[in-house]
């Protein structure tokens, strides 16, 4: 079997460069807009189609003392992916081998059910393409031999890529060297609830993961569940009665055009 | 850097104040990290905003903007009452034990010898008590009342942490808690560094700032030991290059620029060649000749002999007392006297500070020519009335302005190869990645191409000063475009009968044999090749010098000073971390600040000062041997230490009707200009990815300042000085605490750079807001620590 991969975000090194935002948008040949000021340094107020790694800044307190948290935030790749889950469509969204949740587009089919899948709120649905898009963790890259985008640029060594077992032991002696320092809430967070997730973080507190923006505990709505189990094939046929109706639709009407701009 | 980049990675506690790496020099900011998680590093951020290097800092203290020394004086006073300094080095490496002479003193905030007529010192009384053959004399014991160490003790029992505390605006708790860390790395085997930016250069007291943490890292005993030093994060890609080539007040290698007074090569150089002031001073400075000489032959060729100075007649010569820093550069052109100016690299709109004095200056040219990437504010100068509408309504029309305007586009540093100089001194050769696009040309063809047609004009037709122009030396392969490498080997220097290139500039001399255009750079590009190109990653010493990488000024080494890692004997004060090693016949380990071969007894460790040993007690600056805290130009309080004399007596201030300065009256609040990491200066904003990573220009307001004005997070507000004023949605933090000075609530504000009326994406220039204050010794205008109002817009 591949070796599981996985990306190791030690928050006590971030710096908020957002290094890692520009290296995600430059190789994925993202279209540059213009960020939204919301009284913050974060680049956008939450992740866009064409933005997947957003850096988060989170101005909170830790027993009195100011704290300023800075926190990537991309596609977690979970084990069990709740994306995967939900969508109807074969061949959109594939688990690879190594771990990595992986969007194919030409296979979307822009119902965004994926989106209400996912504990994290990662998938972003396209208005002009009416796809879904989110971090590849460079499957490209990957499947090239050579580290995601993310990890290259980071000039503080807070990214690492690798396999998934050694991350986690990597994570865990980073959370205990951090506990020993003097930081008696620091730990690893790794999305329980869904299997774990192939993006594992460091935190030096641990027991506040939403003081990070992170959800403390991530879970696949039920309803997608259900609709994976014992709803599939029910779901199946309305949703596929529902794509041939749109067809005869198409057939009939004509396309709809599109006013956005390109 | 005294120390660089890399060796950071050594250092037991850092201390970042008056810059910001993990947000402008994020890469080199990994050294830092490095020495937090192998060495258990501390890191303390001491600012007066809660910035991202504070978000990852063991220890925050916050500070008013421009009150550093107070705060650096008082980790003195710590130091010393609680004897943390490293004794035997201050002995052995310092001026401590020198006697000053009798009639020093320091009252009411004016040193001995001020003049308040001509606003300057007269430095009579700040000099060393000398014996008959000229040395200084010295009190081992550095009991004597009268030496340096008693005079420096007495000079700072005024800043005690309360002090510290009243001034700053941090608790004396806090100021306490990052002394201790900081001075913790007194002892022999612990060390500690320095690391800052403009933070601390842009105040009208930045050198004497600068002074004070030299002081305070000697009294550690932390120069010339790896993890130590005092460490400055250059900003611009080639800032350090651009250094050292010189400027106004220097020719390339830091010789001095003659003067009126030096009207011949000999006066000059017995100006500028020091005695010694200890019987072992190496006074490496007494080699200026070969130095002065090497650089007049490479400029002027076979028309330099030594009957004729070589050619030192030449160059320009400064009246005694003129001043061309930015400041008067831009007063002159704005009072009108000025013809012409052309612009490189450089767009004095939007960084020079107090925006409507430089675009009224432009005004005034007949003809200005910028070269550059992008149309930039300067470029654009003439029509700010219509792009900054709402900051210049009572700018020129367009059509008044008679000054004629010329851009020419500029290759942009990718697109041409050379070296880059970085803060650790390491200048690395670089290749073109692409080339220019359409008419775009380097900056050195562009010079190259004025010179030579305006050579050629003054051939023909004459006029006055053309000497200089027709005896300089332009022998490159293609004259119009000279390649960087030949300029580099003119730089490097060479023998000229051999035509060797010199491997250092020990081989420089002064009988018109040899040419270099910078002596500190001999050695760059020798007979073995350029050594600038080097990508050697050998680290055999562990200390992390890389002496394989590049090549570094000067003569490759890379711990400045690193003869004081020492003691006396020679052996290093931490075994594991000495530089160089004595092996009873020579040097080795890092290349030695000190001759190679010389016995550890035989000289100082400071081979460039006349005294042999560091200053603590400094002739050197202009207003006063000891720094003292002075109040920013503009500021909120009187000087708590002496309110007859609040700021700097002697900072560099002007009186034109657009050079106004404003009371706490009518602004009442704080003002800082920071940068974001998102952006490079003004530059990136005309860039897609840099715009998109930071859109929007915000001011940063204090969350109780917020409350009590009814602001919240995106409000529009209006900040205004009394030069100008900026508009732009406020940014409501807790990062920046209201501070509690000298029994008054300050509020500070802080306010990114970046912006202006050309670009992408647009804002005001944060330059409306700065005054036309400067530093009276380095020049830098005072962007840190002015006063502001604020209100909702």
């Amino acid at each position: 079997m591949m070796r599981k991969v996985a990306k190791l975000i030690d928050t006590t090194l971030c710096i908020g460069c957002k290094a890692c935002e520009m290296a995600c948008q430059e190789w994925n040949d993202q279209e540059f807009t213009l960020g939204t000021f919301s009284n913050s340094y974060q680049t956008m107020p939450d992740l866009a189609p064409n933005f997947w790694n957003l850096v988060k800044f989170h101005e909170t307190e830790f027993h009195g003392a100011p704290a300023w948290l800075m926190t990537k935030y991309q596609c977690m790749h979970c084990a069990d992916a709740g994306c995967i889950k939900a969508c109807p469509a074969p061949g959109a969204i594939v688990q690879l081998d190594n771990g990595i949740v992986d969007f194919h587009q030409e296979n979307c089919i822009g119902c965004g059910y994926c989106i209400t899948g996912c504990p994290f709120d990662v998938p972003r649905l396209s208005s002009k393409t009416k796809k879904v898009y989110k971090c590849s963790l460079c499957s490209d890259r990957v499947a090239a031999g050579i580290e995601p985008s993310c990890i290259k640029a980071c000039p503080t060594n807070c990214l690492t890529f690798g396999s998934r077992d050694d991350l986690h032991y990597m994570a865990r002696r980073r959370a205990e060297d951090l506990r020993k320092g003097g930081f008696a809430e620091a730990g690893v967070y790794d999305g329980p609830g869904v299997g774990g997730t192939n993006v594992l973080y460091v935190l030096k507190h641990a027991d506040r993961p939403e003081a990070y923006g992170l959800p403390r505990d991530p879970s696949i709505p039920w309803t997608v569940s259900l609709w994976k189990g014992p709803l599939k094939w029910f779901g199946n046929a309305v949703f596929f009665g529902g794509i041939l109706a749109a067809l005869v639709h198409y057939i009939k009407v004509g396309p709809k055009e599109s006013h956005e701009d390109e | 850097m005294t120390n660089g980049w890399t060796d950071v990675a050594n250092a037991d506690v850092v201390l970042v104040m008056g810059g910001n790496p993990a947000e402008n020099h994020p890469v080199g900011f990994r050294f830092v990290m490095e020495a937090r998680r192998h060495r258990n590093a501390k890191l303390v951020v001491v600012d007066p905003r809660f910035n991202r290097t504070a978000a990852v800092a063991d220890l925050y203290v916050p500070m008013r903007s421009g009150t550093d020394i107070a705060f650096l004086g008082g980790l003195i006073h710590y130091m010393l009452e609680r004897k943390l300094y490293q004794e035997e080095y201050v002995r052995i490496h310092t001026n401590a034990p020198f006697l000053v002479k009798e009639g020093f003193g320091f009252e009411d905030g004016h040193f001995s010898g001020w003049d308040e007529e001509t606003k300057r010192y007269e430095k009579s009384t700040w000099q060393y008590e000398t014996d008959g053959s000229g040395f200084a004399k010295a009190d081992p014991t550095l009991e004597n009342p009268r030496c340096v160490f008693q005079l420096l003790k007495k000079h700072y029992s005024r800043y005690t942490s309360q002090a510290v505390a009243n001034i700053c605006g941090c608790t004396a708790e806090e100021f306490e808690r990052a002394a201790a860390i900081i001075c913790s790395t007194g002892k022999p085997d612990r060390s500690g560094t320095i690391l800052y930016a403009l933070g601390w250069t842009q105040h009208s007291h930045s050198v004497q700032l600068i002074h004070t943490a030299a002081m305070m890292q000697l009294l550690l005993g932390n120069i010339g030991m790896p993890g130590g030093g005092v460490n400055a994060q250059r900003g611009h890609s080639n800032i350090q290059g651009a250094t050292d080539m010189g400027a106004w007040n220097y020719l390339p290698g830091y010789l001095k620029m003659p003067s009126a007074n030096h009207q011949t090569l000999e006066e000059y150089v017995k100006a500028f060649t020091p005695k010694p002031l200890r019987p072992n001073a190496m006074n490496y400075w007494s080699n200026t000749s070969k130095f002065m000489v090497s650089l007049l032959k490479a400029y002027y060729g076979g028309s330099a002999t030594r009957e004729n100075g070589f050619g030192y007649d030449n160059l320009p010569k400064a009246a005694e007392g003129s001043d061309y820093s930015w400041g008067h550069f831009f007063d002159q052109m704005y009072r009108g006297q000025m013809e012409g100016f052309i612009s490189f690299g450089m767009n004095p709109v939007a960084n020079g500070p107090n925006s409507p004095k430089m675009l009224d200056a432009l005004a005034k040219l007949k003809w200005m020519v910028v070269v550059e990437n992008f149309e930039t504010e300067t470029a654009a100068f003439w029509n700010a009335k219509k792009l900054g509408e709402k900051y210049y309504p009572n700018f020129v029309d367009p059509a008044n302005i008679r000054t004629e305007a010329f851009l020419l586009p500029a290759a942009c540093f990718a697109e041409k190869d050379g070296c880059f100089v970085n803060s650790s001194r390491w200048a690395q050769w670089k290749y073109a990645a692409a080339p220019p696009p359409g008419d775009a040309k380097p900056d050195h063809e562009i010079i190259a191409r004025i010179f030579l047609r305006v050579r050629e004009l003054y051939r023909q037709e004459g006029g006055r000063a053309a000497k200089p122009l027709l005896d300089m030396t332009w022998d490159y392969a293609t004259p119009h475009s000279p390649s960087l490498e030949e300029v580099a080997r003119e730089v490097n220097g060479r023998e000229l009968k051999s035509g060797k290139l010199v491997s250092g500039f020990g081989e420089l001399k002064d009988d018109g044999t040899t040419i270099s255009g910078n002596w500190l750079y001999s050695g760059s590009w020798t007979e073995a090749g350029n050594q600038m190109a080097r990508r050697g990653q050998e680290d055999p010493t562990g200390l992390g010098l890389y002496s394989n990488w590049s090549w570094s000024w000067p003569a490759n080494r890379r711990i400045l000073y690193n003869r004081a890692a020492e003691d006396a004997a020679g052996n290093g004060w931490d075994p594991l971390r000495t530089p160089i090693r004595w092996d009873g016949e020579r040097w080795t380990g890092d290349v030695p600040d000190y001759k190679k071969d010389a016995r550890p007894t035989e000289y100082g460790a400071f081979i460039m000062l006349p005294e042999g040993v560091a200053k603590l007690f400094s002739q050197d600056l202009v207003e006063g041997p000891f720094p003292e805290h002075y109040e920013p130009v503009e500021s909120p309080v009187a000087n708590p230490l002496h309110r007859e004399v609040s700021s700097n007596p002697a900072a560099g201030l002007f009186h034109g009707a657009l050079d106004k300065l404003g009371a706490s009256k009518d602004y009442p609040y704080v003002a800082l200009t920071f940068r974001l990491t998102e952006h490079f200066h003004y530059w990136t904003k005309h860039v897609a990815s840099g715009s998109e990573l930071q859109s929007n220009f915000f001011v940063e307001v204090p969350e109780a300042l917020a409350r009590e004005k009814g602001i919240q997070g995106g409000d529009l507000v209006r900040v205004s000085s009394a030069r100008g004023m900026v508009e732009g949605p406020a940014l409501v933090t807790r990062r920046i605490r209201p501070l509690k000075v000298d029994g008054k609530t300050v509020y500070q504000v802080g306010i990114p750079i970046h912006w202006g009326f050309a670009g992408r994406v647009k804002g005001p220039l944060v330059n409306n807001l700065t005054p036309s204050a400067f530093d009276p010794n380095s020049g830098t205008p005072e962007y840190k620590g002015f006063l502001v109002n604020l209100e909702k817009a």
